[in-house]
C-alpha cells in the first residue's frame, strides 16, 4: 500500500501531535516527580530544599488522607455499581419493543451532556435542599422530618448526583452493545429451550461483557478525577467526609499552596490511574488487532 | 501500444520475499490472466505493475520505457479494483470523469468521452445516480467506464468479479472478453478462478508462492503441464492422480488421468471399482470411484443419461493418449 | 426476525421506560419550568410552582445583567471551538497519516497517544498551574485553549483514525491511479468522504470541552472563566435564586444537549475510544 515517499510524509505529519503530546506529558510530569522532593510552599519560601520522601510520608500519614483514599474507594465503587446494574437494566428495558422509543431514549441520556457544576448545584439546591427543595417539601408535605442530604448523608449525595450523571453514559454504551447481538443467537437458544432468564445469563450478559468492562474502566478514569461536583456542593465537608483524593490535592497545593504536598499526591494519583489504564489500554489494544 | 516486460522483478516485504526474481513479456493486445491459489503474490504483481508498490529488485518497462520508479498515474494504466473502489460520494458521471478531470480535460470533452462510455456499457440511464444506489454488476461497469475513458495502454483488472454472484459473473465475464475484443488493448486479469482463465485468457500465467510456474495458452496448459501443480490447478474438475505400482507401470512416479479422458464400463476395463457418489449435470455426469488398491478415489465423466448407481460395479479405463506422467518432484516427463 | 408484538406489551414497555425516562429527565425540565418563573414562584411546593400563574423571561434578563452572562457564554463558545479547531488542525494530518501510510510502529504510536489521556489532570495540576503563573497564562482564554487541547488531542487523533480507517484503501489507490495528485487526492476523494467523520469528532470534542470542569476551574477567575466556571459562582447564596439559578443553567446547557442529542451514536465511538461499536 505504501510507497517510500509517502512514508516519509506521513512521518512529517505525525510528528506535531507526537511532540507536542510528549512536551504535554514529560514536563508537567518530570515536574511534579520533582516537587514531591521538594519541601516547597509558594507562601512561606523555603529556599525548597530537597527533602527525599518526607512530602510522601506527610500526605500518606495525615488521617486526611486515608480518609480520601477510604472516600474515592466508596465514591467510584458506588458510582460504578449504580451505574452499571442501572446501565444493563436500562439498556435491557430500551431494547424491548415500545412506542416512542427514541424520545425515551433521548430523555434517558439528558443528563450525560448537563456540565457538572450544573448538575450539582441544580440537585443541591433544587431538591436536596431541606427547606425548599422538592425531596424537603415532599417529606414535609408527607409529615416526615426532611433528610438534610448535605449534613447527614454527604458522601452518598454526591455518589448521587454522579450516578445521575453517568448512568446514561453506561446506559447508552451498553444499549449500543445490546443492538450488536444477533438476534438469530436469541431465536436459536429458544428454539433450544432456553428460558428468559438464561438466555440473559448465556447470551446477553457474555455478549454485553466487553462493553462492561470498557464502562467500567473509562468510568473509573473519569471517576477518580470528581471534582466539580465536590467543589461547589460541600467543599469537602463537612471534615473530610467528602473529600477524595482529588480534592486533597487541590486543597494542599491550590488552598494551603503547599506544592511539595500537592505533587507527592499528585504522583500517589497517576499510579491509581495507571493501574487501571493499564487494563483499559489492553483492551483498546486488542481491538486495535481485530 | 500496450506491451509491458518485467525484468527480474523482485519484491519484498520487511524480510519476507514474496516474489523471487521473475521475469515475464505481455505483448501488445494480449488478454494476460494471472492465476493461482489465494496468496500466491498475483495481486502483488499486478500492483508492482501498476506502481502501487515499489518494486524491490529489478525493472519494468512499459512500451519499452523503464517505468520502474515512474508513479501509478504517470503510466498510463488503468486499475479496475476487486471492490470497484468507486468514489462513495459522486455520481456515476462523476466517477467516470474523475480521471479526465485529473487530467485537465475541459467540461465537453468530458461529457463526449464519459457518454460514450456509459452507452458501450449500458449506463446511460444511471448516470446521475451515485454507486450505493446501484447493483454490484452495474457498480462493476462503472468502475470498467472509469477505466475505459482513460484509454490506457493496459488495463488491469484485480479480481473483479469476485464480489459477484456466479450468474453475474458469467455475464460479466463475457462483456470483459466483448471489451477486450473491441478495444484490442492490453488486459492484465487476476483471478483464483482457473474457469474465468481458461475462459478469457490469451496467455495463462498460473503462480504459486510468487514463482511462475507456467506460461500458455489456456490449450497448451491444458494439454501440457510443465508440472503436478499446474496439471491439478487448470482443468475441472481436477486430475486424478494415480502413485505407486498403477505409476510405475508406466515408468513414472506419478500418472495424471482427467475425468474426461477416462472411459466407464459396467463389462470390463483395466481398473475395477466400486461407484460412490454422483454428480448429474444434464449434460454429463461425474462419478467418484474408488478403485482398488488406489488410495483415492477417482473422478470420472460420462454422458448424461449414463444410469449407474451408488455401490454399482464398473470398469475404468484411461486414454492412453492422453495419459500425463511425472517424476519423483512433480515434474512431466 | 421482527416478530409480532403484542400490543399491550408495547403498552407495558411505553409506560415502565416512559417512567423511568422522565424521572431520569426531570431535572432538567424542572429547571427549564423554574427558568420562566419569578423568584416568588419558584421556590413554592413544586405543585403549586406548576399551577402558579406567572410566567416571565426576567430571569434571564437579569442573569445578563447582574453577571455579565454573555461575556461567559462567548468564552465557552471561544475555548470549546478554540481548542477543537486547533486540535483538529494538528490531528487531521497524525490520523491520515497513521491511517494510510501505516508503518510497524503506528500501533504503539497510537496506543501511547491514547495513554497519555489516562493521566489524572489531578495530577499534573501544580506544575500547569506554576506555569501557567509564570507565564501570565492564568485567567486567559488562550491559556485555557492550548490545555483543553492537549487534554482532548488523543481522543481528536483516535476518532479521526478509526473513521478514516474505514475509508478503503483502494478508493485511494484508485484516485492515484486515476491521475489524482497527493494534494487533489485529499481535497477531491479523502475529505469529502471523511467529512461525516470529522463532523462528529468536532460535535464530541465541543461538547466534552463545555463541560469540562476542572481545568477551567482551577485555571481561571473572572476574566476567562466559561459558563462551568461562573456557574460554580451560584454555590454561594445567589444559588437559592431558584429562577435565576435556573435560567443561567439553562442557557450553560442547552446548546450542548441540542448537539449531544444529534450525536449519539458517535459518542460511544468517541467515548470508549473505539472499543464499543
Amino acid at each position: 500500500m505504501a510507497t517510500k515517499a509517502s512514508r516519509t510524509a506521513a512521518r512529517m505529519m505525525i510528528s506535531p501531535s507526537v511532540i507536542l503530546l510528549l512536551g504535554w506529558m514529560i514536563i508537567p510530569l518530570s515536574m511534579t516527580i520533582y516537587f514531591s522532593f521538594l519541601r516547597y510552599n509558594l507562601i512561606t519560601p523555603t529556599g525548597n530544599p530537597f527533602v527525599g520522601w518526607e512530602n510522601y510520608y506527610w500526605f500518606v500519614t495525615d488521617p486526611s488522607f486515608k480518609a480520601a483514599m477510604i472516600n474515592t474507594l466508596l465514591l467510584v465503587g458506588g458510582i460504578l455499581l449504580i451505574t452499571v446494574i442501572g446501565g444493563i437494566l436500562l439498556s435491557l428495558l430500551l431494547d424491548r419493543p415500545m412506542f416512542g422509543q427514541g424520545v425515551i431514549r433521548i430523555m434517558v441520556i439528558a443528563p450525560f451532556f448537563v456540565m457538572p457544576t450544573v448538575s450539582a448545584l441544580v440537585w443541591k439546591n433544587m431538591f436536596m435542599n431541606p427547606v425548599n427543595g422538592i425531596f424537603g417539601q415532599m417529606a414535609t408535605g408527607m409529615g416526615f422530618e426532611p433528610v438534610d442530604f448535605f449534613g447527614q448523608i454527604p458522601l452518598l449525595s454526591i455518589i448521587f448526583i454522579a450516578s445521575w450523571q453517568w448512568l446514561p453514559f453506561a446506559t447508552l454504551i451498553l444499549f449500543t452493545a445490546m443492538q450488536s447481538l444477533d438476534q438469530e443467537q436469541l431465536e436459536a437458544a429458544e428454539m433450544d429451550g432456553a428460558s428468559w432468564s438464561s438466555r440473559f445469563w448465556f447470551i446477553i450478559l457474555p455478549h454485553l461483557a466487553r462493553a462492561i468492562t470498557v464502562v467500567i474502566l473509562i468510568e473509573t478514569i473519569f471517576l477518580l478525577s470528581v471534582f466539580a461536583e465536590i467543589l461547589v456542593t460541600t467543599n469537602g465537608g463537612p471534615g473530610t467526609a467528602t473529600t477524595n483524593l482529588t480534592y486533597l490535592i487541590y486543597v494542599s497545593s491550590l488552598l494551603q499552596f503547599d506544592v511539595g504536598m500537592g505533587s507527592a499526591g499528585g504522583v500517589i494519583a497517576i499510579i491509581l490511574a495507571n493501574i487501571v489504564a493499564i487494563f483499559l489500554m489492553r483492551m483498546i489494544g486488542k481491538n486495535l488487532d481485530a | 501500444m500496450g506491451q509491458i516486460t518485467l525484468n527480474k522483478v523482485r519484491k519484498c516485504f520487511g524480510e519476507v520475499e514474496v516474489i523471487p526474481p521473475l521475469d515475464l513479456e505481455i505483448n501488445d493486445g494480449e488478454f494476460v490472466v494471472f492465476v493461482g491459489p489465494s496468496g500466491c503474490g498475483k495481486s502483488t504483481l499486478l500492483r508492482l505493475i501498476a506502481g502501487l508498490e515499489d518494486v524491490s529488485d529489478g525493472e519494468i518497462r512499459i512500451d519499452g520505457a523503464e517505468a520502474t520508479d515512474v508513479p501509478p498515474a504517470k503510466r498510463g494504466l488503468a486499475m479496475v479494483f476487486q471492490s470497484y473502489a468507486l468514489y462513495p460520494h459522486m455520481s456515476v458521471r462523476k466517477n467516470i470523469a474523475f480521471p479526465l478531470r485529473m487530467a485537465g480535460l475541459d467540461k465537453a470533452a468530458q461529457d463526449k468521452k464519459v457518454e460514450e462510455a456509459a452507452r458501450v456499457l449500458n449506463l446511460t440511464d444511471y448516470l446521475e445516480r451515485k454507486p450505493g444506489q446501484l447493483s454490484g454488476g452495474q457498480r462493476q461497469r462503472v468502475a470498467i467506464g472509469r477505466a475505459i475513458v482513460r484509454e490506457p495502454a493496459a488495463f488491469l483488472f484485480d479480481e473483479p468479479l469476485s464480489n459477484l454472484d456466479a450468474a453475474l459473473r458469467v455475464g460479466m465475464r463475457l462483456e470483459i472478453s466483448e471489451l477486450h475484443k473491441r478495444l484490442a488493448t492490453t488486459m492484465i486479469y487476476v483471478t483464483h478462478d482457473q474457469v474465468e482463465a481458461m475462459t478469457m485468457a490469451d496467455k495463462i500465467v498460473v503462480l504459486r508462492a510468487g514463482n511462475i510456474e507456467q506460461v500458455g495458452s489456456p490449450l497448451e496448459l491444458y494439454r501440457n503441464p510443465r508440472n503436478l501443480f499446474v496439471a491439478g490447478f487448470i482443468g475441472s474438475p481436477k486430475m486424478n492422480f494415480v502413485n505407486g505400482q498403477e505409476a510405475a507401470k508406466h515408468d513414472a512416479h506419478t500418472i495424471g488421468i482427467r475425468p474426461e479422458h477416462t472411459q466407464v464400463s459396467t463389462e470390463g476395463g483395466d481398473w475395477p471399482g466400486v461407484v460412490g457418489v454422483s454428480e448429474h449435470l444434464g449434460s454429463d455426469t461425474f462419478f467418484h470411484v474408488t478403485c482398488e488398491g488406489f488410495a483415492d478415489p477417482l473422478t470420472v465423466r460420462a454422458g448424461g443419461e449414463v444410469d449407474l448407481h451408488y455401490g454399482d460395479k464398473v470398469f475404468l479405463t484411461p486414454d492412453a493418449a492422453h495419459l500425463h506422467r511425472f517424476d519423483k518432484e512433480g515434474l512431466r516427463l | 426476525m421482527a416478530r409480532a408484538v403484542p400490543h399491550k406489551t408495547k403498552v407495558f414497555n411505553t409506560a415502565v421506560a416512559g417512567t423511568i425516562g422522565f424521572l431520569m429527565f426531570f431535572p432538567i425540565l424542572w429547571i427549564l419550568i423554574l427558568s420562566f418563573k419569578t423568584e416568588e414562584d419558584a421556590i413554592r411546593a413544586p405543585f403549586q410552582v406548576l399551577f402558579s400563574s406567572g410566567w416571565t423571561m426576567d430571569s434571564f434578563a437579569t442573569v445578563q445583567e447582574r453577571s455579565d452572562y454573555f461575556k461567559h457564554f462567548m468564552n465557552s463558545v471561544t475555548i470549546s471551538l478554540g481548542s477543537t479547531f486547533l486540535g483538529l488542525l494538528i490531528a487531521i494530518p497524525a490520523a491520515w497519516a497513521m491511517a494510510f501510510v501505516p508503518a510497524k510502529h503506528t500501533k504503539d504510536v497510537l496506543m501511547w497517544m491514547l495513554s497519555t489521556k489516562m493521566l489524572p489532570p489531578v495530577g499534573v495540576l501544580v506544575p500547569i498551574y506554576l506555569i501557567f503563573r509564570d507565564l501570565g497564562l492564568l485567567d486567559t482564554r488562550v491559556g485555557l485553549v492550548f490545555v483543553l487541547m492537549m487534554m482532548n488531542l488523543p481522543i481528536i487523533i483516535w476518532m479521526l483514525y478509526t473513521y478514516f480507517r474505514e475509508i478503503p484503501g483502494e478508493i485511494l489507490e484508485a484516485a492515484r491511479m486515476d491521475g489524482a495528485s497527493l494534494r487533489e487526492e485529499v481535497l477531491y476523494v479523502l475529505t469529502p468522504m471523511a467529512v461525516p467523520g470529522i463532523a462528529s469528532t468536532v460535535l464530541l470534542n465541543i461538547i466534552l470541552s463545555w463541560n469540562e470542569a476542572f481545568w477551567t476551574l482551577n485555571l481561571t477567575a473572572a476574566k476567562a472563566a466559561p459558563l462551568t466556571a461562573f456557574i460554580a459562582s451560584y454555590s454561594s447564596p445567589e444559588g437559592l435564586f431558584y429562577a435565576k439559578l435556573s435560567a443561567a443553567s439553562i442557557m450553560a446547557i442547552a446548546p450542548i444537549l441540542i448537539m449531544g442529542w444529534f450525536s449519539q451514536k458517535q459518542l460511544v465511538r468517541g467515548l470508549t475510544f473505539g472499543a464499543v461499536k
